[in-house]
């Protein structure tokens, strides 16, 4: 009942396959998905493992809610240690896979060791084979995905796949399901490819049932209406997609440009919601072409968009002459104001190709602007570009980089290590806009305080769906704080970081809490599976998977330094806008974050508090 | 009008119940060969395997249906037609006068020329009766030879193997069901049947058939390839041919079954024909054949009584076109499955899956199909077939990725918003159009 | 009052809730490969088509059902009888719109029946892609044109339909 009480354990080492029951008593501590893979992953692996080694484990995950009709109820996560940050890493995903994954009848998947040669796992309903991938081993994402349900003969199939990035360990690479739907973060691709698994091809006809169905049919009924009603999951995202944010947040002055050189981005509005809305000058047609909706979801943020085939990029190249999944804002960002690009065209084909090649584009936008930047302080020079000419604003070598990025080929290989370690080996470690070895997304920590110390403190690296306290510094969602100042932020960070680890815990979206609280989905958990599901209990299963993640990090290495902001964030002030003269003020936050949180003051969980959530 | 219908199958009742809605005031005759109430021989398997009793396998469940509709049912064979005295004179000893007759009498199986096949426990599997002798002899675990590994004896098969059944099938044949599908999708389910434990006789034939010993099988089975096998039942199932015997001297002509024009008429004067018995056009080719599938029966059934009653309508033809389910695998044929004579295929082979698919273009239009181990939507390949629309693009993507069939159908259905997928089907009057719905 | 389903795709996501509350009305649980109402997702040309039995006048499907096991309610809804079916799979290859599905599980075939009046695709559809509506204006010209076909004394329906005046909902 909603949980399918099934594992299935692959060994790739051995080629070998089991299915195991699910632990049901770790399900009732951590619920699903993120929480309880991650469970799983800090039980199983040695946290001082080599990431890229066969000893880390691969772990697709779904969630109680996942594969059923709970609005945004199609979520998985892939739970790992990553490549990038050597930190804990869990990226969610939407689209079809996730559902699929549990139509046929699994909770989780458990990839551990490393094949001899590149295979592909197979998995109907209860049959699961590790097949040859050789014929599709260098081949894209979208390649991938069409062999495959062509091999199969069942277009019904949904493919979660890594691109060429992957294979090569392309730090930053995504696992792409759906041709366009990511697991985005940390470089989870990176660690399918090293365990030479290219795609993981599933098809479930088995459903799903819930604990009582009247009552979750009445509950989410109840919380699809919140969600119809609420100006932002009713109508900004799906008419404008998250993109709804780029004119916003700009204006807000923390708008990250030129990497964080800057914090407002003259050219916004021409790669904004409204730009892709807006019939093209050359064509007549409009960037947008319509938005879709991940399984489940009655939101329907997603972009599907299609290039202006006169356009630069794609003129000779008919095979992008189609829709495809467009551009979100933290990509948009990312391409665009953090490289100073406002080639509307030229940053969705560079979205097409992270989809293609299965990059992060965040990582990705934030890695070529920190090149950049060194480029143009003449650190890197034409010799390691091959050429290419790396100024700010050059949409030409951005959309370049992209492509060498993808097929790790020439600078793209270097720009694979992500900024982190660019930056070291050219000697500016301060260069890079990241913590923990992740760059961080579309919010300047010094136009939103409570950004800065959710970058610090995310688990895995700097992130905003750690805990999106731009809710409530730019919407007033659930109430309003003021971004400039950071009183009151330590609280309201742990309060979002704990919400959000339930949240993706257990199935759903977290786009779903622009309108939701836990008091609108603890109802919708509770009447999928056993356990009186409360916010109480929610809530004290998210800090548990906090700590947890936090002590797994620990025995990683990591320590209170390493919740720290790129030097720029923390010295240079805005020179514009709302934020003007401000920096961050994370020095002020994180010590009564620490206390909050029941940890030491090097950042440590006490005995007391682990014992308290029996981490 | 007096209209006579011989035969109770689904022409015949079909063309009863058409009758009667078209004409009110008419007396129907409808007249059965065998002692039963109308049933469907299609649904014999399921009796042999218990899905379904008797009454299951009737065409009509309201055993006053017939009344009701006033059709008058009886029962008898045919003796003579009088084509110029309009007489039709049944084995009974009645004598039916009739304004128009529609011959439905559909076909019989074939017995081949095999010693022994007189024998208790050597049976066919056409009829009800059949069907009841089958399942005397059938018993769990028993040794049971099918002679004809063709579609209705694929058919059997299952139901055999659901029955519990140790089968051996025989087949002259290199393939099974060389006639609806090719060596490929053949070599499939004869594989799979192997896999399924059913022992599986290609190109051999059946030379004797003799009584068994004594506390042996009741019967011992000789082949061709010098073995021999003992068996509780053997089932004949090697083909069936048009029931027209009694046509001779009637003025009706017949080839391999009764000849008829585009308005399903026969040669003589008021006489129709429809089902199994004749032969329509075949939408594929143009040209007559015989296709015994209950789908044309159906269809023709319809069309006769329709033309009997005045209602001028043209046969423009039937598609060829079967299901089989053996042992759970799933296949189907369709249109010029052997491809078409100047044209494009596509194809899908996964042996070790079972899976298959193999698409015939003649330019951009489909024109034939057939499929092993895929169900979803597999009607869309009738839709496109009898259709012909033009697949343009869709046809090269076909043929890179035959599995996208459903989204070509729906592609190339929705541009043609008005007309509707079957709208070049003009067999059927049609009430208004299919506006408002989906898919078009 | 009759009713019919009617779809406008362009107002289509792909969610899938109509697939969804599709199989948990007709199967009891979430199961979109049981669903009775598909979405096709046109990708590469951001198009998404729901699509389903649209209860046709030509009812291919009962035709071919050589056990009457597919009548004809009095809405012009084509309805399979589980009880009579024996499965042989004959209406899946006769619809020529390909929206009668085998269900191997059950042994019996599937199609779309309305719900018996109450579709759950169009109650879950958020964005009113889907919308179960009073076909009068629509309905009304298809009754004139039945009409007029009824007196020419053809028939258009199938060998279980009902009779003239009854059935004039179909061709929905």
């Amino acid at each position: 009942m909603g949980w399918t009480g099934k594992v299935l354990r692959v060994n790739l080492t051995n080629g070998t396959v089991q299915s195991e029951p699910l632990n049901m008593d770790w399900a009732q501590q951590y619920l699903g998905q993120r929480g309880l893979a991650t469970k799983y992953l800090v039980e199983e692996i040695d946290a001082q493992c080599d990431p890229l080694g066969p000893d880390n484990k691969l772990i697709f995950a779904t969630g109680p809610l996942t594969g059923t009709c709970a609005s945004t109820g199609g979520r998985y996560s892939v739970i790992t240690k990553g490549p990038l940050t050597n930190a804990i890493a869990c990226s969610n995903s939407g689209g079809y896979f996730g559902a699929e994954l549990k139509f046929a009848g699994w909770d989780m998947v458990i990839l551990e060791g490393k094949s001899p040669k590149p295979v592909y796992l197979c998995v109907t309903d209860d049959k699961a084979e590790l097949l040859d991938a050789s014929d599709i081993w260098g081949t894209s994402v979208w390649k991938t995905d069409e062999w495959i349900k062509a091999k199969h003969q069942d277009p019904m199939m949904h493919v979660a796949t890594i691109g060429i990035s992957g294979e090569n360990g392309v730090l930053y690479s995504a696992i792409v399901n759906d041709l366009h739907r990511a697991a985005g973060r940390s470089g989870v691709g990176a660690v399918m490819g090293s365990k030479n698994l290219k795609a993981f091809a599933v098809r479930g006809t088995k459903g799903v049932k819930v604990r009582d169905g009247r009552a979750f049919m009445k509950a989410t009924n109840d919380g699809k209406q919140v969600l119809a009603e609420n100006a932002v999951t009713g109508s900004g995202l799906p008419t404008y997609g998250t993109q709804v944010l780029m004119n916003a947040i700009n204006e807000a002055g923390a708008s990250p440009t030129r990497n964080s050189r800057e914090v407002q981005f003259e050219g916004a509005h021409d790669i904004s919601a409204e730009a892709m809305a807006t019939p093209r000058s050359t064509d007549g047609e409009k960037n947008l072409q319509t938005n879709q909706a991940c399984f489940a979801c009655t939101i329907a943020c997603g972009r599907i968009s299609k290039i202006d085939e006169k356009h630069f990029t794609v003129v000779n190249k008919p095979e992008y002459w189609h829709s495809s999944g467009g551009l979100e804002y933290e990509a948009a960002w990312a391409l665009g104001n953090n490289t100073g690009v406002n080639d509307l065209e030229a940053l969705t084909y560079a979205q097409f190709i992270c989809n293609e090649q299965g990059l992060d584009p965040i990582s990705l936008g934030a890695t070529i602007s920190a090149a950049m930047e060194l480029f143009e302080l003449g650190l890197i020079t034409t010799e390691q570009t091959g050429g290419i000419d790396l100024k700010f604003g050059n949409a030409e070598a951005l959309v370049k980089c992209t492509e060498l990025t993808g097929k790790a080929e020439g600078f793209g290989k270097e720009l694979g290590l992500g900024s982190a370690r660019l930056c070291a080996k050219y000697g500016r470690p301060d260069l890079s806009m990241s913590v923990k070895g992740q760059e961080f997304p579309a919010y300047d920590a010094r136009g939103i305080q409570g950004m800065g110390l959710t970058y610090a403190t995310s688990n895995r690296g700097a992130c905003h769906l750690r805990s999106y306290t731009v809710a409530s510094e730019m919407l007033g969602i659930p109430e309003k704080t003021d971004p400039l100042v950071t009183e009151g932020k330590a609280g309201l960070v742990k309060a979002f970081q704990d919400a959000t680890a339930a949240v993706d815990s257990a199935g759903i979206c977290v786009f779903t809490t622009f309108a939701w609280t836990l008091e609108d989905i603890a109802p919708q958990v509770d009447a999928a599976v056993e356990g009186g599901w409360t916010p109480d209990k929610m809530l004290e299963v998210g800090e548990r998977i906090w700590n947890m993640e936090r002590m797994f990090n620990h025995r990683a290495g990591f320590t209170g330094k390493d919740d720290m902001l790129p030097p720029r964030l923390m010295k240079e002030a805005a020179q514009t806008g709302p934020a003007k003269g401000l920096v961050s003020g994370l020095d002020k936050m994180l010590p009564e974050y620490y206390q909050l949180r029941g940890w030491t003051a090097d950042g440590v969980p006490t005995t007391e508090t682990l014992s308290r959530l029996a981490v | 009008m007096k209209y006579v219908i011989l035969g109770a199958g689904p022409a015949g009742v079909t063309a009863a119940e058409t009758l009667r809605n078209v004409d009110p005031t008419a007396t129907i005759t409808m007249i059965g060969g065998e002692p039963e109430p109308p049933y469907s021989r299609m649904a014999l398997p399921y009796l042999i395997y218990g899905k379904v009793g008797e009454d299951g396998t009737y065409l009509r469940q309201d055993p006053k249906h017939y009344d009701d509709q006033r059709i008058r049912y009886i029962q008898g064979r045919a003796g003579g037609i009088d084509s110029r005295a309009k007489k039709l004179s049944l084995s009974t000893g009645e004598v039916l006068d009739y304004d128009k007759l529609l011959i439905a009498t559909g076909a019989n199986p074939i017995m081949p020329p095999i010693p022994g096949s007189n024998l208790e426990g050597v049976e066919t599997c056409w009829t009800l009766e059949d069907a009841r002798q089958i399942l005397k002899y059938a018993d769990k675990d028993s040794p049971v030879v099918l002679v004809g590994a063709g579609f209705i004896g694929s058919i059997i098969l299952e139901a055999l193997y659901l029955r519990g059944c140790k089968i051996t099938v025989v087949e002259l044949a290199p393939r099974m069901v060389a006639r609806m599908m090719d060596e490929t999708a053949g070599g499939m389910l004869g594989r799979w049947c192997e896999s399924k434990g059913v022992k599986v006789l290609t190109n051999t034939r059946v030379d004797s058939l003799a009584k068994g010993e004594e506390g042996q099988p009741r019967l011992q089975v000789g082949f061709s390839n010098g073995e021999s096998a003992p068996a509780d039942l053997v089932v004949l199932a090697v083909g069936v041919r048009s029931n027209t015997g009694f046509l001779v001297g009637s003025g009706v002509k017949t080839n391999t079954g009764i000849v008829v024009d585009n308005y399903l008429q026969t040669t003589a004067p008021d006489i129709y024909a429809a089902g199994d018995c004749c032969e329509g056009i075949d939408i594929s080719t143009g040209k007559p054949d015989m296709l015994a599938i209950q789908p044309v029966a159906v269809e023709h059934g319809r069309i006769a009584a329709l033309n009997m009653a005045g209602h001028k309508h043209h046969h423009r033809g039937s598609l060829n076109m079967n299901v089989l389910d053996t042992m759970g695998l799933i296949s189907s044929s369709f249109g010029l499955w052997q491809g078409a004579q100047v044209g494009e295929t596509a194809k899908l082979v996964d042996e070790d899956n079972f899976k298959y698919m193999k698409l015939e273009f003649e330019g951009d239009k489909l024109v034939g199909a057939q499929c092993v181990g895929m169900t979803d939507h597999v009607g869309m390949l009738r839709g496109l077939i009898q259709t012909g629309f033009s697949l343009g693009e869709w046809k090269d993507k076909l043929l890179v990725s035959p599995e996208r069939l459903r989204e070509a159908y729906l592609a190339v259905a929705h541009a043609h918003p008005t007309t509707g997928p079957m709208a070049p089907h003009i067999n059927t009057p049609r009430v208004g159009n299919h506006a408002g719905a989906s898919g078009h | 009052m009759l009713k019919a389903l009617v779809i406008d795709a362009g107002k289509c996501t792909a969610c899938k809730q109509c697939e969804m509350a599709c199989s948990l009305e007709n199967e009891g649980e979430f199961n979109v490969a049981k669903s009775r109402i598909r979405v096709f997702d046109f990708h590469t040309e951001a198009r998404f088509v729901p699509y389903t039995c649209t209860q046709c006048a030509e009812a291919w499907c009962q035709q071919a059902c050589p056990v009457n096991a597919i009548t004809t309610d009095g809405m012009g809804v084509k309805v399979v009888h589980d009880n009579l079916c024996v499965g042989c799979k004959v209406c899946t290859i006769a619809c020529p719109f390909g929206t009668v599905n085998y269900n191997a599980s059950t042994g019996k075939v599937i199609k779309c029946d309305l719900c018996g009046g109450e579709p759950a695709c169009s109650d879950a559809c958020p964005t009113g892609a889907i919308t179960y509506q009073d076909v009068e204006q629509g309905g009304f010209d298809k009754m004139k044109v039945w009409a007029t076909q009824s007196a020419n004394a053809t028939t258009t329906e199938g060998p279980n339909t009902p009779k003239a005046g009854q059935a004039s909902g179909t061709g929905h």
